[in-house]
Parts: structure tokens; C-alpha cells; sequence
């Protein structure tokens, strides 16, 4: 047993980490789509989308064949509206909602749609926005992720000029670093990223830590307002027995690796567990199996019920041949050498329901052995917790605390994202950075 | 199972679908394989003097991504020689003895050669003859076409001059490029046509390439009106078929029902509204012959369920429903229910009746859904929440009377009962 990359061939790979939800390959496919949308009123499909896309007005403008129109109408609620088509769970929210679902009928293929519209746009960078001559107004954005995109491309269009400041040398955060590798590809979020900045205004400084090379003093004295959108950190840790042996490694950076490597060189175990059922222990566990790791097994404390990723997700892993030890909750790492050799696990029953309303797991007192060679840990997200606490921003656990309008206890500062919400989705940080570009401007007295 | 075998002034086919004159019957091969594939006759595509066709010739409209819900030509009669139809109608008829062979028919401005063609035609052994007076595109330039169907004296005296060497019935197809089509059909009846046909094609523009700016269909950079057919012009063609049916004069003989057949309902529809039986043409343009298995399924299945024995059972069955709007009963009301079990909170009825008409919808937020229900008293029972609803059956039409007794709009008036309900 081993962990080891080089475990399949470069056709392989591509294969692997293909694109999972292919775009129309026609117009023909895409109108016939689109003229399938039963152009609702007061749409469903748009009140469950966080940023709240017209979304019978873009697809009706598909169908008309207005496709800069169609573009146009996504990327004024959503600047993401590209990203988002690829990694949103619609089936939790737009297509979801789609009133087909309540005729027994599939539901318009909204995301599918929303790509066919943006992709052209963001590829041939059309020119879909007028930025408003500058104001001489200052904005600080920390965090080239969507949160902090969404911001300054908002504030920019109002003529603020926007300066972000990026720990990473790309942007897009995580949908660069995280978001699973056959939803996006390296070369689209870059692309996603110099569309979104090509309204001008915008000015990314990369490899620039918050806390490290700029503080927020400086930050605040230099900038008429700050906004952070710094994400979330690494995997929870286990606080297991065994924690660090080698062959233990967090989610996170096992797919920032996967994000940033070449497949082949990226190291994988021959047996590998993955702990959590969110969408985090999801990708990591397919993109493990998709590596070339032999048997992938996903260990969560409750059963699928109560599952936290949707049914979707879970589809994908059982349909890579993932397999699951439910109720089952990880107690120590087991080495041989230094090296992990196997994960011993209580076995769980249902207890009563906790605060999330659903049943808590209660161990049964008894263990039992996975023999393993590699352990993934995925059982939730930490905030940048010491970072957040040095800077004398409110907070709880390291989540940022903000009113409804963004703002933080620091005059000047607002912050939005994953940062305040502790890990949703790209939709979610999206939505946060245009509400936060809301308030900054009504504090900077900018008519928007 | 039911008979729907046609008889048509004596012409005898196994079911009332004919191919229309067009190019689906403008040769032995195609028409071998119409009758092959079970269509009960053809008007073989109208022969005249020698013309020359143009390219590009159709265009088409389409509605929601759908295609040729609407068709448009720009061709003229049969461009093939005279002799070669002739023959190819007598091989047909030799072969295929029990299927309808009627010869569409377009001469030159004179008795003579009026005379001259249907001679010619009526020794092929045909079953009859129709009068093209209707092709509205390059034909009229040279006065024969639908100058002749839209000039009652003239179509009248050349009804005559068939009629003084016709041996075989003959049926005049009307043009519909008129105010009216019955004027014209008087007087082909008047001028003795055995039976009448309506409609052909509509004039037409079908639409304009946004790039070049060159109206369809595109000839060499220019284009001209073309003849519209297809599903888009059936409810006009149904309307121009209830004036036949319902003047004295041209009720009196046989109609062909022509003009966006496509289905068996759309068929039973013209019968229904008189037409012994119908012409198809642009539907088999756009899907082929084989259309034809459930044009004659549909039918039967149709009329075993309504108990009809033969088409003549319900031939002109709806004709006396169609009145004027001074007899329509300004007692009856109906009001329309939303069924809440069927509802998917689309919203369409709501906004079209808030935008558009009488708002008299109730919406009640909800999220995702909202819920919509009928304002009553608002409601005058238009049908347009009915008819933009998705589900079918979802809103129904409840009948609310005003009152017991009927009313129409002259005893109102008479009665002096006040007309503003406002
Ligand atoms: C494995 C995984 C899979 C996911 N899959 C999906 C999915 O399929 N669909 C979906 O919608 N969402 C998914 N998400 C969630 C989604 O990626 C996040 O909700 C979203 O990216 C949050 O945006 P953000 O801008 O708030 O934070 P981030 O995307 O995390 O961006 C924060 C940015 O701030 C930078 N930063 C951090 N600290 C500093 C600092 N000190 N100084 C300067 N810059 C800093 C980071 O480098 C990053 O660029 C997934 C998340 C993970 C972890
Ligand atoms: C391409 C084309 C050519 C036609 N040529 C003739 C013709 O030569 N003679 C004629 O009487 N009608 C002609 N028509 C009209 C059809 O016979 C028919 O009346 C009309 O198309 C309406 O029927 P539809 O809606 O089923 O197509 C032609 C129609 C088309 C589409």
C-alpha cells in the first residue's frame, strides 16, 4: 500500500476530469430548450437564486436569439453568472423551483441555459458594461474570491476605483482552488476572472496576505472603505489520535493541490477514507477515486438521510464507486511507521434531533477497523480564526459578524462571503459582495 | 369500426383525404407513392401553358421553435411539359383505379383553350377537374390565377366555358386573396361548377433576413409576395369555408376543405364545417406521405367514439352553430376556476389577466410559490386565463347565468335594459 500519483495515463485523466455537466453543443439544442420555459411570472426559479436572476427573462432572450441580451440580464444580477452555470446546486435552487417539477416533467435545464448564454461572453470578453466615470472614491477589497469580485465589480461600475489585495497569484478563490476540477477548469476561472475585471476600475494586487505583507490599519487609513471576503481555512481538524501521521491530510489541500498540479503529480492513496458527507468530502472523495485510487470510502457520522451535500452530489460518488460506512464516526488513525494504516471508527445510532433539527448520532460503544492508507478530512471548513481575532473585528469562531447591510463592528469595514457565513456557496458570496457594494456606496454618499 | 370511405360528386376514394395541387402531385413518382401509401386521391399540380420556376422558391415561419408552422411559395403551375403529365395521369390512373384522380387545371385566357384542356384532361380518363382561379403569385401578371377568382364575371364566364365541354365534375378552387370569398363562389356556381375547393394560398411576406435585409424567400438578392399555407392559415381558411356553408347559393354543391390540414382533428374540423372532404399540402411537404396512416386512424378511432357510421353523419354538423353576434345570448356567463390540486403557480393567468384584461385574479405571495384564485365578480368569463394556463383542465369555465331566460342583443336593446355593467 502506497500513496503515490502516476497512477493513470494522460488520456485517463482528461477522461476522468472531464467535464461533468457538457454545455448545448447547438443553438438548435439550446432554443428548443429555451422555448420549452413556460416564461413564469414572478418566477419561482428566480426567487430561489440567491442573486435573484431574471431567469425567464434570459432564457426567453435565448430563445429570441438576443443572445448579448440574454448575457446581459445574467451578468447584471450575478457578474459569476459564468462560474455559477457550472457549479451551482441548481437542484436545490433555480431548477428546483422550476414549476415542471410540479407537472412530473423535467425542469428547463436553467444552468445549462445560463452557460449557452455566458460562456460566448466571458470567452470573447463582450463589452456588456459602461463603467460611470471615476468618483474619486477608494475601496480596498480583501479576497479575489466571488465575494470580493462580485464587490468590486460592483463598486467599480460606479466609478469607485478598487483596489483588491489577493493572498494567492490567481483569483477566483475557491471556485480556482476548490470547486471540484471536472466542474471548472483552471483556464475558465482565469477567464471568469479578466471578464470580471475587464469593466476596468479594478486593480488586483496578487500575492498580497492580509495579516502578512498588509494590515487592516493600513488598509483603512488608505482606502475609504475596506471590504473582506477572505473565505474560510482549512479542514476542521479531528483532534484524533493519530492526526498526524503521514498519509492524514485536509480537503482543502488535497484539491488546492489537484487545482494547481498536473494530475500525474498529484499523490493519492491505494485505499483512501474520506470523513464528512458535505460537498467538500464529495469532491474530494470522487476526485480520489478519479486519481486512480483503487477504493474510496466515505465515513459519516449519520446515515444519507441526514446527509448535508444534496442528492446530486451523492449521485456522483456513488457513481464513481465510492463507498459509504455510515454512522460511523472516526476515533483513532493507526499507523505502521509513521505512515496511516488504518482508521478505527465508533459505530453510531440516531439519537434525538439537534439544533439542525436533525437526529444526532450517539455511539454504540463499539468500534471497528477500515484498513486505509490514506485519510482525507472533510467534516467542515475552520475560519481563518487567529487572523480574524488579531484584527479586533467581532466575531464568533473566527466567523466574521456583520449588520444587514454587511457592515462589521469597524467603521469602514464590511465583509461578506464565507467569512460571515462560515461556508455556503459561490451563489451565496456573490450575492453577499453586491449587497456589501450597496451599503459601501450609500456610506461613500455614491448615487448609484 | 367506422367507414371512411368519401364520395365526392360520384369521385369514390377510400378515405377524404386528397393531396392538394401542389408539388407533392406534380408527377407519377411522387403520386405513386402518395397512393402507396394509402392516400385516398390527388388534385394532380395545375397544368397550363408552359412556365419556368425560379430559386429559391419557399420560405416558412416558425413559432417557438417549432418549424413551418407557416409556408410560403413563390412557384408557378407545373413546370413540366403538358404531355408528359398527361401521360404520367393516365399510368397512375391504370395503376391505382380506386383512388380519386382529379386534374388541376389553369389555361390561357381564352374559350378555346379552355376547351382544348379539359378535353385533353378528360381523355386521360380522369375523375374529375379542378379550376385553378386561385395561384396568387406570377400567374396573376398574365391574367389568369386569382385575377380570375378575384373578379366574379370572370370567373363566372369561365366556369361557363368548362361547363360547355366538361363531361366530369368540376370543382372551382377559390382564392382567398379577397374581402370574401362568396361572391366569387356564387358565381362559379352560378356559372355551373359542380362543386367548389377554398382555399389556396394566402399573400404573403414570411419574413426578412436581419443580416442582408433581403425578404424571404431570397431570389438572387430580390424576393416577391409568395402563397401562404401551412397551420397558420387553417383558422382562416375554416372562417372563408363557414361563409361558403352558409350562403344559399353556394351551399348548394359539394366544398373541398383546403388549407393547414395537418391532423385529423384539423380534418374533421373542415368537415364539420361542411366540407365533404379535405386537401392536404403543406403538411406532407414538411413530414411526408406516411402522415397519412394517422389522418385515417385518428379519424376512425374519432368517429367510433362519437358513434359516427360515415363522414356524411357529421358533414356540416356545426355550420348552424356559427351565428351572428346579434343572436349570441347575453344571459349566458361563465366565470373561471382555478383548481388549486392542479396548479403549478406558474403565474401566466394572473399577469395576463392583471396586464391585459379585467383583473380579476387574486395573487397571495408565497416562496417559492405564489397562489392564485378567481376574483368572481371581476371575472367576465373571456377564457384567456383558460387558455395561456399550461395544465390542461386546471382552469374550467364555470357557468354562472345572469339569468334563467335567453337574451340576445336586440330584445336587450328593445327592453331597454341598460347596457353599461360597469
Ligand atoms: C471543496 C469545495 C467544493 C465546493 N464546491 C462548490 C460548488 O460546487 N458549488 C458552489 O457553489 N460552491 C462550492 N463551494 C463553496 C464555494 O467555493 C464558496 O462558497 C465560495 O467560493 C465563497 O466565496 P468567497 O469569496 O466568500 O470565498 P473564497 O472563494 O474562499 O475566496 C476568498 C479569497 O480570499 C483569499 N484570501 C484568504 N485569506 C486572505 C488573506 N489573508 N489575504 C488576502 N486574501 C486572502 C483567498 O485566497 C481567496 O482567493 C465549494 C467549496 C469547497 C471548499
Ligand atoms: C409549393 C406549392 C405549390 C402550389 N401549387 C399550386 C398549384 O399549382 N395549384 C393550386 O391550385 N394550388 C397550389 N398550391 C396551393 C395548395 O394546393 C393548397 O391550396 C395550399 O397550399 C393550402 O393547403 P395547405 O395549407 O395544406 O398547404 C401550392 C402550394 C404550395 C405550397
Amino acid at each position: 500500500m502506497s500513496i503515490s500519483g502516476n497512477r493513470l495515463n494522460t488520456e485517463q485523466y482528461l477522461a476522468n476530469f472531464d467535464d461533468i455537466h457538457p454545455g448545448f453543443e447547438t443553438k438548435e439544442g439550446a432554443v428548443i430548450e429555451a422555448n420549452r420555459c413556460l416564461f413564469c411570472y414572478d418566477a419561482p426559479c428566480t426567487k430561489l437564486c440567491p442573486t435573484s436572476i431574471n431567469i425567464p427573462g434570459f432564457i426567453k432572450q435565448i430563445a429570441s436569439q438576443n443572445l448579448k441580451g440574454s448575457a446581459q440580464t445574467i451578468f447584471s444580477s450575478n457578474i459569476f453568472g459564468g462560474g455559477c452555470s457550472k457549479v451551482c446546486p441548481v437542484e436545490k435552487l433555480c431548477e428546483g423551483a422550476c414549476v415542471y417539477n410540479l407537472m412530473e416533467e423535467k425542469p428547463i435545464s436553467i444552468a445549462r441555459l445560463q452557460r449557452y448564454a455566458t460562456e460566448p461572453a466571458i470567452e470573447h470578453k463582450w463589452h456588456l458594461f459602461e463603467r460611470k466615470t471615476s468618483v474619486n472614491k477608494k475601496v480596498a477589497v480583501v479576497g479575489a474570491g466571488p465575494a470580493g469580485l462580485a464587490c468590486a465589480h460592483a463598486l467599480s461600475l460606479e466609478g469607485v476605483d478598487v483596489t483588491v489585495f489577493e493572498k494567492e497569484s490567481k483569483g477566483g478563490g475557491l471556485m480556482t482552488y476548490g470547486i471540484a476540477a471536472y466542474k471548472v477548469t483552471p483556464e475558465f476561472c482565469e477567464n471568469e476572472v479578466s471578464f470580471i475585471t475587464s469593466v476596468g476600475g479594478i486593480d488586483i494586487r496578487y500575492n498580497q496576505a492580509l495579516g502578512k505583507d498588509i494590515s487592516l490599519t493600513e488598509l483603512r487609513s488608505a482606502f475609504d472603505a475596506v471590504f473582506i471576503g477572505i473565505g474560510v481555512g482549512v479542514a476542521r481538524q479531528l483532534d484524533i489520535e493519530g492526526e498526524d501521521l503521514v498519509g492524514v491530510v485536509d480537503a482543502i489541500s488535497f484539491i488546492y493541490n489537484l487545482r494547481t498540479k498536473d494530475y500525474a503529480e498529484v499523490a493519492v492513496g491505494d485505499k483512501v477514507a474520506v470523513i464528512g458527507l458535505g460537498m467538500t468530502a464529495i469532491d474530494a472523495a470522487t476526485q480520489a477515486k478519479r486519481l486512480g485510487a483503487k477504493e474510496v470510502t466515505i465515513v459519516y457520522r449519520r446515515t444519507e438521510n441526514e446527509k448535508p451535500c444534496t442528492q446530486e452530489e451523492l449521485n456522483i460518488a456513488k457513481l464513481d464507486g465510492c463507498k459509504f460506512e455510515y454512522l460511523a464516526s472516526p476515533k483513532q488513525v493507526v499507523g505502521q511507521n509513521g505512515k496511516v494504516s488504518g482508521l478505527i471508527c465508533d459505530k453510531m445510532t440516531l439519537g434525538e434531533p439537534d439544533e439542525s433539527g436533525r437526529r444526532s448520532p450517539v455511539s454504540l460503544g463499539e468500534t471497528f477497523e477500515l484498513e486505509v492508507d490514506m485519510v482525507i478530512k472533510a467534516a467542515g471548513q475552520t475560519p481563518f480564526e487567529s487572523l480574524i481575532k488579531s484584527s479586533n473585528i467581532l466575531h464568533k469562531n473566527g466567523k466574521i459578524l456583520t449588520d444587514d447591510s454587511l457592515a462589521t463592528n469597524l467603521s469602514t469595514v464590511f465583509a461578506g462571503g464565507d467569512c460571515i457565513n462560515g461556508g455556503k456557496e459561490v451563489v451565496n458570496a456573490v450575492q453577499d459582495g453586491k449587497d456589501a457594494a450597496t451599503a459601501i456606496l450609500r456610506y461613500l454618499g455614491v448615487n448609484a | 369500426m367506422a367507414d371512411i370511405s368519401s364520395d365526392f360528386l360520384g369521385i369514390k376514394s377510400p378515405n377524404p383525404y386528397w393531396l392538394a395541387s401542389a408539388p407533392p402531385t406534380d408527377k407519377k413518382i411522387n403520386v405513386i407513392r402518395a397512393l402507396e401509401a394509402g392516400w385516398g386521391g390527388v388534385v394532380w399540380k395545375t397544368l397550363g401553358s408552359q412556365v419556368k420556376n425560379v430559386s429559391s422558391r419557399y420560405s416558412a415561419v416558425g413559432y417557438n421553435g417549432q418549424r413551418v408552422m407557416g409556408f410560403n411559395n413563390i412557384e408557378l403551375i407545373s413546370d413540366r411539359p403538358l404531355d408528359i403529365n398527361l401521360r404520367e395521369i393516365k399510368e397512375v390512373l391504370k395503376e391505382f383505379p380506386d383512388r380519386a384522380m382529379v386534374v388541376s387545371l389553369m389555361a390561357d385566357n381564352s374559350r378555346e383553350k379552355w376547351h382544348e384542356m379539359v378535353k385533353q384532361v378528360q381523355d386521360t380518363g380522369a375523375h374529375g377537374i379542378e379550376l385553378n382561379f386561385g395561384c396568387p403569385h406570377g400567374m396573376t401578371e398574365r391574367g389568369m390565377g386569382a385575377a380570375v377568382g378575384q373578379d366574379p364575371e370572370i370567373a363566372r364566364m369561365i366556369v361557363e366555358w368548362v361547363m360547355e365541354v366538361a363531361e366530369i365534375p368540376v370543382i372551382t378552387k377559390l382564392t382567398p386573396n379577397v374581402h370574401s370569398v362568396v361572391p366569387s363562389g356564387k358565381a362559379a356556381v352560378e356559372g355551373g361548377t359542380n362543386a367548389l375547393s377554398l382555399i389556396n394560398t394566402i399573400q404573403s411576406v414570411t419574413g426578412i433576413d436581419l443580416d442582408t435585409l433581403i425578404p424571404n424567400p431570397n431570389v438572387g438578392g430580390q424576393s416577391v409576395f409568395g402563397g401562404y399555407c401551412g397551420p397558420a392559415v387553417k383558422p382562416i381558411a375554416l372562417k372563408m369555408l363557414t361563409t361558403i356553408s352558409q350562403d344559399n347559393i353556394t351551399n348548394k354543391v359539394p366544398v373541398s376543405g383546403i388549407g393547414g390540414v395537418s391532423t385529423w382533428q384539423d380534418a374533421v374540423e373542415f368537415m364539420l364545417l361542411g366540407a365533404t372532404n379535405v386537401q392536404v399540402c403543406t403538411a406532407v411537404m414538411k413530414y411526408g406521405f406516411r402522415i397519412i396512416e394517422d389522418l385515417c386512424s385518428g379519424l376512425n378511432n374519432w368517429m367510433d367514439e362519437k358513434g359516427f357510421a360515415r363522414t356524411t353523419d357529421f358533414i356540416g354538423k356545426s355550420v348552424p352553430k356559427m351565428t351572428d353576434w346579434e343572436q349570441l345570448d347575453l344571459n349566458f356567463h361563465i366565470v373561471a376556476n382555478i383548481n388549486p390540486d392542479k396548479c403549478v403557480h406558474c403565474g401566466l393567468c394572473y399577469i395576463a389577466c392583471e396586464d391585459t384584461s379585467h383583473q380579476s385574479i387574486n395573487l397571495s405571495k408565497g416562496f417559492p410559490y405564489n397562489n392564485y384564485s378567481i376574483i368572481e365578480e371581476e371575472c367576465v368569463g373571456c377564457n384567456l386565463c383558460k387558455l395561456v394556463c399550461p395544465v390542461e383542465d386546471c382552469i374550467t369555465m364555470v357557468e354562472k347565468r345572469h339569468a334563467e331566460e335567453k337574451i340576445n342583443w336586440k330584445e336587450f336593446v328593445n327592453k331597454g335594459l341598460p347596457l353599461n355593467s360597469h
